[in-house]
């Protein structure tokens, strides 16, 4: 399989607190992810650290073929091709729904208007809101929110998607229709990396589950051995108490 | 027990309601026809009492339609609003004492016994204001020291703003944006060309002429339009990851803010061409702009600063994670939220921006207030400063009270919340 990110011995520190303790990491194309563990585990740094919103300080990281550092002249380019879904949506209030799906394709991808209004239209039908697409964020319920949030970065056409906790946020009954969205999506053959708790969605899709404490990978192991059979006491431990 | 029963309650509202509204009727009767009719119904009483009469029956009239929950719409509204409790009572009924009061002298000296008509101090023999002050006097008001044939000059610049600017407002979108690049890059200098003439068989009007309230608007103008992209880049630059440009944004901001007007106004005009080499001249008005320009932008910085900092970090790095660099991000993203949740803040910083302007006299320009100053010394009109100040006081606010409603009708027209 081809590789598509590669992580090695990346260190990161807040200050002088460690989040992040010698991670490696490779995902190849079409791979879906899910990372869990406990709140503080540097999950979430972790996947920001691959669209570069946080940077590390040691090792390399490696997406499509580009390498993040310092002086990564083209970080725009591959934000371009890392989708990322927040737990707070961060949709932009200002603009109506289709606007912020088409706002990047016109002013990054340098798409023409009415070509960037059709691919909006079309993701937004694939997450089921193409009736809301003229409204502003601040009239839409929080699953809405966060499913045009899933739609303006498929616009971007991007390779991999970062999901963030991305249900973390929501009313319980809405977290259902933003999980069928990330379902159909990852059908779909998208590379994913999920940072969630919802371990019925980890089942359904994800090809292999990592388990995060204390900034380091505890376990990594393919789903079903995941579940079934985990080696370390500290994600058994974690999996008594999240199932 | 005689308290209870006196009580107004809502089972003996037949004898309390018109008990008390006869109390309140007379109480202002009383105040009605002293003030407008010279005549003091209650004359026959102690002078103080007198004096006081109409505000103590007010109050008992007051109490006693302070009934709760009446069924009466205007009775409840009234009591809600203006007399829901002794206090409130006391403080309506003297506000409105005062303002039947003090309408009588003040239409008297603004309209009543003014003058209007006449030509010189002389015709005034009212004891009210003398307007004509304002009428003889009102072309140099207007422009200045301008002369009296190329008037139409200063005319047809602002008729051009203003027919440029209501047409930019009607004309479709598409068209609009050729009509504001228009206005903003082109027809400020077919203005300045037009006012300063010297060319295009127009005669040169030195810069030192101009004044009056154009100059008010010539100055507010230019300074509101540079002053603000000014701010906007200060504030950014405040922002910036970069340190020179963080500290120079910061060096420059604090050093603005930290000097009063009028000493940078009067550094402009008088200490600055000393540092200019022999020879070269800016122009006195030029000078004084860019002062007044740099001075606002150092402000209008720190507006704009306070919005940007009150948007919650994940709409920076939503922007980012789409692949936006920092001006995209800034342009499309963070400037238009930020700049709208500080409609208020620019909308005061321009105001006091305008009404700054009369500051200018330090240096020998004079707008709307220094002409009226200037009037104010000649021989023939002496003592005339009530009338003009008035009337200055009167045009600013008017200028500012637009200001004011068009800032919060685009608050509201750009508003995304329900």
């Amino acid at each position: 399989m081809e590789k598509i990110i590669e992580l090695k011995k990346v260190n990161k520190w807040f200050d002088k607190f460690q989040v992040l303790k010698d991670i490696d990491l490779e995902v190849a194309l079409q791979e879906k992810i899910v990372i869990c563990g406990p709140s503080g585990s540097g999950k979430s740094t972790l996947i920001r650290c691959i669209n570069r919103l946080e940077e590390h300080q040691e090792g390399n990281i490696i997406v499509d073929g580009t390498e993040l550092a310092e002086n990564t002249k083209n970080i725009e380019k591959i934000r371009a091709e890392v989708g990322m879904v927040f737990q707070q949506f961060n949709l932009f209030p200002h603009l109506s729904i289709l606007d912020n799906c088409t706002l990047a394709p016109i002013w990054v991808k340098k798409l023409p208007k009415k070509k960037a209004e059709e691919v909006a239209m079309k993701n937004l039908t694939r997450v089921q809101i193409d009736d809301q697409a003229l409204k502003f964020p601040g009239q839409l319920s929080g699953g809405q929110q966060q499913r045009a949030a899933i739609a303006r970065a498929l616009c971007m056409e991007p390779k991999i998607m970062l999901f963030d906790e991305p249900t973390s946020a929501l009313d319980p009954e809405m977290i259902k229709e933003v999980l069928d969205v990330m379902v159909d999506l990852a059908k779909g053959g998208m590379t994913m990396i999920v940072v969630t708790h919802e371990m019925g969605f980890a089942k359904e899709v994800a090809d292999n589950m990592i388990f995060m404490d204390e900034g380091k990978i505890v376990e990594r192991a393919k789903t079903k051995e995941f579940f079934e059979n985990p080696k370390s006491e500290r994600t058994k431990l974690f999996l008594s108490q999240i199932l | 027990m005689i308290l209870t029963n006196l009580k107004p309650t809502k089972d003996k509202i037949n004898t309390f309601l018109p008990l008390g509204s006869i109390f309140v009727i007379f109480a202002f009767l009383d105040v009605l026809i002293n003030t407008f009719l010279n005549l003091n119904i209650t004359g026959f009483l102690p002078q103080t009492l007198s004096y006081f009469f109409p505000l103590l029956i007010g109050y008992i009239g007051l109490y006693l339609i302070r009934i709760e929950f009446s069924g009466i719409g205007f009775l409840d509204k009234l009591n809600k609003n203006i007399n829901s409790s002794n206090f409130n009572a006391f403080l309506s009924l003297l506000i409105l004492f005062i303002i039947i009061k003090a309408i009588s002298p003040l239409m008297n000296w603004l309209i009543l016994e003014a003058n209007f008509a006449g030509s010189s101090k002389d015709d005034c023999t009212g004891n009210g204001a003398c307007w004509v002050f304002i009428k003889v006097w009102f072309n140099r008001l207007m422009y200045g020291l301008y002369p009296d044939v190329e008037q139409w000059r200063v005319n047809s610049a602002f008729i051009l703003l203003f027919v440029l600017v209501g047409v930019a407002f009607f004309v479709p979108p598409k068209i609009k944006k050729y009509f504001i690049i228009f206005l903003l890059f082109i027809y400020p200098f077919i203005g300045i060309k037009l006012l300063s003439g010297g060319s295009f068989g127009l005669v040169y009007v030195e810069t030192a002429a101009w004044g009056g309230l154009s100059l008010t608007f010539i100055i507010s103008a230019f300074a509101i339009l540079f002053c603000f992209p000014i701010g906007v880049f200060l504030a950014l630059g405040r922002r910036s990851s970069l340190p020179a440009i963080r500290y120079i944004s910061i060096g420059f901001i604090e050093l603005w803010r930290g000097v009063p007007l009028i000493t940078v106004l009067f550094m402009a005009a008088v200490m600055f061409p000393m540092f200019l080499p022999d020879g070269t001249f800016i122009d006195k008005l030029i000078r004084v702009l860019i002062a007044i320009t740099l001075f606002e932008a150092a402000y209008m910085a720190e507006v704009v600063r306070g919005g940007l900092q009150a948007l919650p970090k994940g709409q920076y790095e939503a922007a980012k994670s789409l692949g936006m660099g920092y001006w995209r991000m800034n342009v499309l993203i963070i400037l238009p939220q930020a700049l709208k949740l500080v409609i208020p803040g620019i909308a005061n910083t321009l105001l006091a921006l305008v009404k700054d302007t009369p500051l200018i006299f330090v240096v020998g320009l004079m707008e709307l207030a220094g002409m009226i100053g200037l009037a104010k010394t000649n021989p023939n009109w002496l003592g005339m400063a009530m009338e003009g100040y008035v009337f200055a006081g009167l045009v600013f606010w008017v200028i500012c009270y637009a200001m004011s409603r068009y800032s919060q009708n685009l608050e509201k027209k750009l508003s995304t919340e329900r």
